[in-house]
């Protein structure tokens, strides 16, 4: 992870050429630029276009600040449920054995792959009834969106776990829960953070699973994503994007806090 | 018996949220019978949808592979600086909401955005047609070769290709000889990923497509548009198709990871 080099393990003019050379780097800077940093950068412009008194006004807007404090505080929710579920979810699929669990592993994916309108689709479809255009119909939508993150970073520590200590832990008497508190636990904090760090950026951008079952009502059910939608489609550029800029710097933010959190990981492991 | 109730609660958890909603839209997409959801997804809007999404995502990924081939090259190969920050900016559209992306685009390419002016007079139009569309697709399925193939780069070190150097082949030659060989489970693990992702993206295209349909509207705006107009059946017929081609994925997937396994 070092940015140092270390010359004794990076050969010299063979790789370099490997790695495309000047060329290749100049292809890919142009590319990561006009891809991704020229949109956003058009969106900050946009939103700083009436100074930052215009911004700011976007921002705290009546709506705008309750579709912000909604987003953030379903998402932490989300994070939460996801924190608990996902460690469980993983636990299971690593150290219990039953029939079909390949089959149950595979499945965990599918929000991965299944587009976010069906999947908003197929929740409306079971419990729009029950629970369509509420507060409950978000959170679940979130929830079937994020399911993945916390399981995928979670597993493979799990597996790689030495069980030796659990061992120990219990041939001198401690229970199950204990051993897990005190010995699995610990293990398993970096990659929970992790996974629940791209939970929560995923739930406070999520747009597609939400738009039909959120129903959208201003000031119960609408979230950011939503928020900007809206005022995209009725002409309200500034606000919109305005209120992506929130959300961008929240994204950075977690993307930001998820590498420190990785390097300390890193560190703990060694 | 502990181990059974933390069984039972995550299956449940699993049944609840994932399992029973996706088979109960199958179900009722096939309760009018066989012959009308085919009508449905048969119809000229529907295929035009079909082949407009299938285009996007066959222009999308292609670039995608080659150019995060490459920068997955750079990133664990080449002694470049700052490259946390590369890594950072190739992670940014996992992150950034899709309406931001489809914002993005429309002020850089809509008539009053930044390239608005040049654009017109070159009589290119992005925003509300095909360009546009393909490429909120290719940001938001931009990081999933990198990812995949960065770690496996790392992995497999660079002996083999410094043998082959010394032996006097050229970059290309190992690269093609020896490097792509051994990446290619990552390489198409990431494809995967990147199709499933250009062929789902609702939100970002959603904002800058203009969704008119038989022109500008792919499968998931068509899934919107007839739940939207109260045409549920429809709605579910299209989603079938979506969830037919991420259950594809799901299998391509588990049968990938298992030869990256090996």
């Amino acid at each position: 992870m070092s940015a140092v080099a270390t010359p004794l393990r990076r050969p010299r003019a063979g790789a370099q050429g490997l790695s495309g050379g000047a060329l290749g780097l100049g292809v890919v800077t142009l590319w990561l630029s006009v891809i991704v940093l020229l949109p956003l950068a058009a969106v900050v412009d946009r939103s700083l276009e009436g100074g930052l008194s215009a911004f700011w006004n976007s921002v705290t807007s009546r709506q705008a600040i309750d579709a912000l404090r909604f987003t953030i505080l379903i998402s932490l929710a989300v994070a939460a449920v996801n924190a608990v579920m996902g460690t469980l979810i993983a636990w299971v699929l690593v150290r219990d054995d039953f029939r079909g669990k390949r089959l149950v592993n595979a499945i965990i994916d599918l929000p991965f792959a299944l587009p976010t309108i069906v999947a908003g689709l197929t929740l409306m479809a079971l419990y729009g009834d029950a629970i369509a255009f509420t507060r409950w119909a978000v959170l679940l939508a979130l929830l079937f969106v994020t399911l993945p993150f916390v399981v995928r970073a979670v597993q493979p520590v799990l597996l790689e776990l030495d069980r030796e200590m659990e061992e120990a832990a219990a041939s001198l008497g401690a229970s199950g829960p204990t051993i897990f508190r005190r010995i699995i636990l610990p293990n398993l904090v970096p990659a929970i953070v992790s996974g629940v760090a791209l939970a929560f950026a995923r739930a406070v951008g999520e747009f597609g699973s939400v738009v039909l079952i959120s129903g959208n009502i201003p000031f119960q059910t609408q979230v950011a994503a939503v928020y900007a939608y809206k005022q995209l489609e009725s002409d309200n550029v500034g606000g919109a994007a305005a209120v992506s800029v929130v959300l961008l710097a929240l994204s950075l933010l977690v993307l930001v806090a998820l590498r420190l959190v990785e390097r300390w990981g890193t560190r703990h492991d060694g | 018996m502990a181990r059974r109730s933390l069984r039972f609660v995550a299956l449940a958890y699993l049944a609840g949220i994932l399992v029973v909603p996706v088979a109960v839209v199958l179900v009722k997409t096939f309760e009018p019978g066989p012959a009308s959801v085919w009508e449905s997804v048969t119809t000229p809007a529907a295929t035009h949808a079909f082949y407009l999404t299938v285009l996007v995502a066959a222009i999308a990924v292609p670039l995608n592979t080659v150019l995060g081939v490459l920068a997955a090259m750079l990133l664990v190969r080449g002694r470049i600086r700052g490259r946390a920050l590369v890594e950072a900016v190739i992670d940014l559209p996992f992150a950034v909401s899709p309406v931001v992306v489809g914002l993005a685009l429309i002020l850089l390419y809509g008539r009053e955005g930044w390239f608005g002016d040049e654009l017109a007079e070159l009589g290119v139009r992005v925003i509300f047609s095909l360009p546009g569309i393909v490429i909120a697709t290719v940001f938001v399925s931009l990081p999933f070769v990198v990812r995949e193939v960065a770690p496996v780069l790392r992995e497999i070190g660079t002996e083999q290709e410094q043998a082959a150097q010394t032996l006097g082949a050229s970059a290309w030659q190992t690269f093609r000889r020896i490097t792509l060989p051994s990446i290619r489970w990552g390489v198409a693990y990431g494809i995967v990923l990147a199709t499933a992702r250009s062929l789902g993206e609702f939100g970002a295209v959603s904002v800058v497509s203009g969704k008119v349909s038989g022109e500008t509207e792919t499968l998931t705006l068509l899934v919107e548009k007839r739940f939207e107009n109260f045409d549920l059946a429809g709605a579910y017929a299209a989603s079938t198709v979506l969830a037919l081609l991420a259950l594809a994925t799901l299998a391509a997937m588990t049968v990938l990871d298992r030869r990256k396994a090996t």
